[in-house]
């Protein structure tokens, strides 16, 4: 187990400056949350952690480093061997392959004997995707699929986790589900940086946040001050009322 | 009735051959989204050097160099012209892959020159008769060969960890990635494979009744392509019903070429590309593509 390091990192596509210079750390066993507004760069920053920069003509700057290990220049499949694995946001299921191969995919890179153990914890994790095997993922619902970005994600044995927006578009109890399995995860032993919007349910989660704002790390804190205090209201939301009310109406506007 | 059923046989055993070939190119497209016009090269490389090696190591250990050494040059295709490209479009690799082909056949329709070189297969022109059906050796061998490797891949591509990270990266390569999915090795693995599908193929399409291996084999490949379009370039379920649909066709057609006078004549040459453009018109994306032509 190993602390993931980010420093000084600063991400362009073409033109575009995405980060400027973020630095954070995940403390390994830890839950460290990521904030920001919509364009803030959090999808950036997992993309530079996990090496798919690329796929989107994106290049980056600083170092990012698991314990004395880099991670910065290796490509994707090597960031997850070295235990580093990402949700992407949006889940991104593989729709036309049924619930058991997409977990498969997400094994791919590990020896076979490991296999059955990882697949026994994910599916006593998520009844679900026993139930629906053979069902193919396009099929499931959203909440669903989640569980199945989730649970593919485990199945390649990580030691930290990345988890870009889980809740995204999620009815509210679903949204608790997914918290509560996040949590989960984390008491076995598996460090989690966790990109939210739903920010309540970030900070409840998480010993640790940054409050990223068009790219730079705008606040940073214990998790428990940021939630005590307002600044991340005046920050983040950029209004003073009631942050349950706020939230709510946030959470609305994004379904449609 | 008896011709019918020749016609039909044949015509399905040719479909096979036609769907090992549309089978390789439609891989390459699923693993790369590249549009492999050098397939038909791939072919006449591997079927070259069956027909050089055969005298000098016998049949089937030149027939295994053959399928070996097409898959090689696949790969390294992959490796050494598609992989390295640092090219925004995938139309641009589709127009590299005709510059490829161009340098292997050329090179290699030199060497052959104006020779009919023998496949040196143990079949020869034997044939078989079951009632008053007259078949060549040759025509049962590729069928039974063609099934079984295609029945092979499929289940690989089915159950195997290689199947499951070809689907996976042809569904959503930067995802697959970020399963730990090596997706080089994936995309060169689908070129290797198509390479040695298509060395087989090669040797079929040079047996009886075709006098063997010449310059124009690589003009007789191009008959795949239409198998592998109007099957809809990124299904494999496609690539084998576009094959038998080519395959048939074509013997119907050259067959009764006398009752249909009216066409013209080499009917049977023309027909793949007919039959194609037919499909095309009325479902563009092919019969089982879920991709339109207008994105490669
Ligand atoms: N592929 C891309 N090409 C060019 N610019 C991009 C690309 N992806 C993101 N950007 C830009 O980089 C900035 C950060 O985007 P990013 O997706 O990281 O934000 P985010 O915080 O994840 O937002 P959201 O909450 O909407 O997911 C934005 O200004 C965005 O327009
Ligand atoms: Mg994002």
């Amino acid at each position: 187990m190993a602390d993931l390091v980010v420093r000084d990192l600063v991400v362009g596509y073409g033109p575009v400056r995405a980060l400027r210079g973020v630095s954070m750390r995940v403390p390994s066993g830890s839950i460290v949350a990521v904030l920001g507004a919509n364009g803030a760069g959090k999808s950036t920053l997992l993309r530079a952690i996990s090496g798919t920069l690329r796929f989107h003509r994106g290049a980056c700057r600083g170092a990012v480093t698991l314990g004395d290990r880099r991670l910065t220049g290796l490509d994707a499949a090597s960031v997850v061997a070295r235990g580093v694995v990402q949700v992407p946001e949006g889940r991104r299921v593989f729709a036309r392959m049924t619930v058991e191969e997409n977990l498969r995919a997400g094994g791919l890179g590990r020896p076979r004997r490991d296999y059955a153990k990882a697949h026994d914890q994910v599916v006593e994790l998520f009844p679900v995707l026993r139930d629906r095997a053979r069902q193919r993922a396009g099929l499931l619902s959203g909440g669903e699929q989640q569980m199945l970005a989730i649970g593919r994600a485990l199945m390649a044995g990580p030691t930290t986790l990345l988890l870009d927006e889980p809740t995204l578009g999620l009815a509210p109890l679903m949204a608790a589900r997914i918290a509560e399995t996040i949590k989960e995860i984390n008491s076995l032993g598996t460090s989690v940086l966790l990109v939210e919007q739903n920010v309540a349910m970030a900070l409840s989660l998480a010993s640790h946040a940054y409050v990223l704002e068009v790219g730079e790390v705008a606040l940073e804190g214990a998790a428990a001050d940021l939630r005590a205090g307002d600044e991340v209201r005046r920050r983040y939301l950029g209004v003073a009322d009631a942050v349950e009310g706020t939230l709510e109406t946030r959470t609305l506007s994004r379904w449609s | 009735m008896t011709t019918f059923v020749e016609l039909l046989v044949n015509g399905i055993s040719i479909g096979a051959v036609y769907a090992l070939i549309a089978l390789g190119f439609v891989i390459i497209f699923k693993a790369t989204e590249v549009v492999n016009f050098a397939h038909a090269s791939l072919l006449l490389a591997g079927g070259y050097l069956v027909a050089r090696l055969w005298p000098l190591v016998g049949f089937w250990a030149a027939l295994l160099i053959g399928v070996a050494a097409a898959a090689l040059v696949a790969a390294a295709i992959e490796f050494l012209v598609i992989r390295r490209a640092d090219v925004a479009s995938h139309s641009v690799l589709a127009i590299v892959t005709i510059g490829v082909d161009i340098v292997i056949t050329t090179e290699l329709t030199r060497q052959i020159g104006t020779d009919v070189l023998a496949m040196g297969d143990p079949w020869g022109s034997e044939v078989v008769r079951f009632g008053g059906v007259t078949l060549a050796e040759t025509r049962i061998v590729a069928l039974v060969t063609a099934a079984a490797l295609i029945t092979a891949f499929l289940l690989a591509f089915k159950y195997t960890g290689w199947g499951v990270a070809m689907r996976a990266a042809a569904e959503d390569a930067e995802t697959a990635a970020l399963m730990g999915v090596r997706l080089g090795r994936v995309s060169m693995s689908a070129w290797a494979v198509a390479g040695g599908l298509a060395a087989v193929a090669a040797l079929f399409l040079c047996v009886f009744p075709t006098p063997g291996l010449d310059r124009s084999t690589s003009l007789v490949a191009l008959k795949a392509f239409p198998a592998a379009i109007l099957g809809g370039l990124d299904s494999t379920t496609g690539a084998l019903v576009g094959g038998l649909v080519i395959g048939v066709t074509e013997s119907m057609m050259s067959g009764y070429q006398n009752d249909m006078v009216f066409l013209g004549r080499g009917i049977g040459d023309v027909a793949p590309f007919l039959v194609m453009l037919v499909i095309l018109l009325i479902r563009p994306a092919g019969l089982f593509g879920t991709k339109e032509l207008a994105r490669v």
